[in-house]
């Protein structure tokens, strides 16, 4: 563990953009497990003589039309928009992952399933998509996780597919079939390994992805329901303000939510060079 | 094993590899045409009934220019690739008839390994050299834990590889080490076939000598028998006791090396041997050079000898009667007419 530790300072040393990224995810994971500790008001309580006031000392990120303290809502958001798209990248990275490489090593009818279910969700415009998937299996949580792992389940299966399928003639899977691994332990143990580099920037990269589509969903009142914090409704609620001058309503968590897009994907980069072996001197 | 079952280690007859090669037809293709008769697809004969043997402690050098379906026998005898027809006998067991796919589980598995050609490629690159040379102990052997450890560094030494360097992955190893990892690999199951499919190609001349007196020293030792596929001339001669020389799939001649070299009677085996290069340019007069390009590999006329076209000497019967392999002297064979 301590060579990896040792790398991962030389990059950081190399790539400061990897660090800012580094330490943005820290943030955002310290947010995300003691948000509701730190929050200085009760995220859902609602004061009338302090509906709509700008930021200020008291309350850094301003109020909304209820009066609820923004900066305590967005903190506590964190959890939520975090869990969903780890979540739903997790699932889409399991399924989407293991079919993609099943169906580059074994090919055949292995291949053209997963290749046409890849078709299959591509053909659909992906936003919709989702909508529609949410929609159908009803209006919660969980279905906005099941639905952005559907949507990004194309992108990670043709990666995994790909690289498998450049691999399945390479020496050292021949050694590895000659070394008594059965197909299951070559695919798993010595194929999958190989692609995890480009797999975690594939992660990294839909994470942004996945917080957006877990956002757009909520925005146009899909999932996450009110009064409960969440970036995309508080953006929501914030644009029927925005007229007429109360800009900090939209602002903060929309600022909030491109940061952490822009967080993942930069911290992609930064994962590949720390993981992938060819890059450790 | 306490008793060694008489006969040769390998004894491989009739062995036949073919490859359908073209288009698959599609759905509506075959839905439309079914009144008329379906085409055969052409097929590729990479390996066309091919018969020898491997003695014990026997090496048997295989040569013959690239496309000539060494690969693809290899493959066949270290059970990657299933033959279509034929037989491989490992020491009395039919290994034929297994799947390829379900031979990593089976029990024989580990009595044939290889030495890859290229050390770079067949190490995976996110194993260390230990996790390299550990794979296959843990898997056919079942060994595990400190046992495991002192396997890899007894390999190790066998090899000659440091053993600071087994916590290293294959991108910080050099060409040298690479493949004395891949050695250490292949032996770490004590096979009793080893197939070395030229072993040196990727090394630098120094390297390759060194490599080449490890291979011979852990034969001594291990009591192996070795299957030495290479396109360097001097080193077959030099470390082999009997050779194969292959054509477009077929064994064209065989015979101890020694004898081969001295007196190729193939006109095949007489052209490879005159393009061994000569450091003294005398010696370079009355070398055989070959024209034109091979025959197609792809659904070959039964009848044509496989070299006719490029032969010095192809006669009318040459295109007529396939010259089969025939005893020539006491311990060789020659698939010509007139040898």
């Amino acid at each position: 563990m301590l060579p990896l530790l040792r790398h991962a300072r030389y990059v950081l040393s190399e790539n400061p953009v990897t660090g800012l990224a580094f330490g943005l995810f820290a943030l955002f994971l310290i947010a995300a497990l003691f948000g509701p500790v730190l929050a200085p008001y009760n995220p859902l309580q609602s004061n009338a003589a302090m509906a709509l006031k700008p930021p200020s000392a008291a309350h850094w990120f301003g109020t909304d039309q209820l009066g609820r303290d923004i900066f305590s809502r967005v903190l506590v958001a964190t959890r939520l928009d975090l869990t969903i798209a780890f979540a739903s990248v997790i699932l889409a990275f399991m399924l989407g992952a293991l079919s993609g490489v099943a169906a580059g090593y074994f090919g055949g009818w292995t291949d053209r399933i997963v290749g046409r279910l890849a078709d299959t969700i591509m053909a659909f415009p992906l936003f919709v998509l989702a909508m529609g998937i949410v929609a159908a299996l009803g209006n919660e949580v969980i279905n906005i996780v099941i639905a952005t792992a559907i949507i990004n389940f194309p992108l990670y299966a043709r990666v995994a597919r790909a690289e498998a399928n450049v691999r399945r003639d390479a020496g050292f899977v021949e050694a590895a079939r000659l070394s008594g691994n059965g197909e299951a332990r070559v695919v798993l143990g010595h194929v999958l390994p190989n692609i995890m580099p480009i797999m975690m920037v594939q992660m990294s990269l839909t994470m942004g992805y996945a917080i957006l589509n877990a956002a757009g969903l909520s925005f146009i009142g899909l999932g996450v329901r009110p009064p409960d914090a969440e970036w995309g409704i508080m953006v929501a609620e914030g644009a029927n303000f925005i007229q007429s001058g109360e800009w900090w309503i939209a602002l903060f968590p929309g600022a909030t939510l491109m940061l952490a897009v822009f967080c993942f994907n930069l911290l992609g980069d930064g994962l590949r060079d720390i993981i992938d072996p060819r890059m450790r001197t | 094993m306490s008793t060694v079952p008489p006969g040769p280690l390998l004894d491989v007859a009739e062995l036949a590899k073919r490859f359908t090669v073209g288009a698959k037809q599609g759905l509506l293709a075959r839905a439309t045409s079914f009144r008329k008769p379906v085409a055969p697809l052409p097929q590729l004969h990479a390996v066309d009934e091919v018969s020898f043997t491997i003695g014990r402690g026997e090496t048997v050098g295989l040569v013959g220019e690239s496309g000539c379906g060494k690969s693809t026998l290899v493959r066949l005898i270290n059970r990657l690739l299933d033959p279509t027809s034929g037989s491989i006998r490992l020491g009395g067991t039919e290994l034929a008839d297994f799947k390829a796919r379900d031979f990593a589980a089976n029990p024989h598995r580990a009595r044939i390994q290889m030495v890859f050609q290229d050390a770079g490629d067949s190490l995976n690159p996110r194993y260390t050299a230990a996790d390299a040379i550990a794979d296959p102990v843990r898997r056919l052997k079942k060994t595990s834990g400190a046992e495991l450890t002192a396997r890899v560094e007894a390999l190790a030494d066998m090899t000659g590889l440091p053993r600071e360097l087994l916590s290293r992955f294959p991108h910080q190893l050099s060409g040298g080490q690479k493949a004395r990892v891949g050695i250490a690999r292949a032996i770490a199951v004590e096979p009793e076939l080893l197939i070395l499919d030229e072993p040196t190609a990727a090394l630098d001349v120094s390297v390759q000598v060194v490599i080449l007196q490890l291979l011979q020293q852990l034969k001594r030792e291990l009591g192996m028998s070795y299957l030495f596929v290479s396109h360097d001339l001097n080193v077959v001669r030099l470390l082999c006791d009997r050779v194969l020389v292959m054509y477009l799939g077929k064994v064209v001649e065989q015979g101890p090396a020694a004898e081969v070299f001295a007196d190729p009677r193939h006109p095949y085996t007489r052209a490879l041997i005159s393009a061994i290069p000569q450091a003294v340019p005398e010696q370079r007069a009355g070398r055989l050079r070959l024209d034109g390009e091979p025959r197609s590999p792809i659904d070959p006329d039964p009848r044509v000898c496989r070299f006719y076209g490029r032969c010095p000497k192809g006669t009318p019967r040459c295109a007529e009667e396939m010259p089969l392999l025939h005893p020539a002297g006491a311990a060789r064979q020659v698939a010509c007419h007139f040898a």
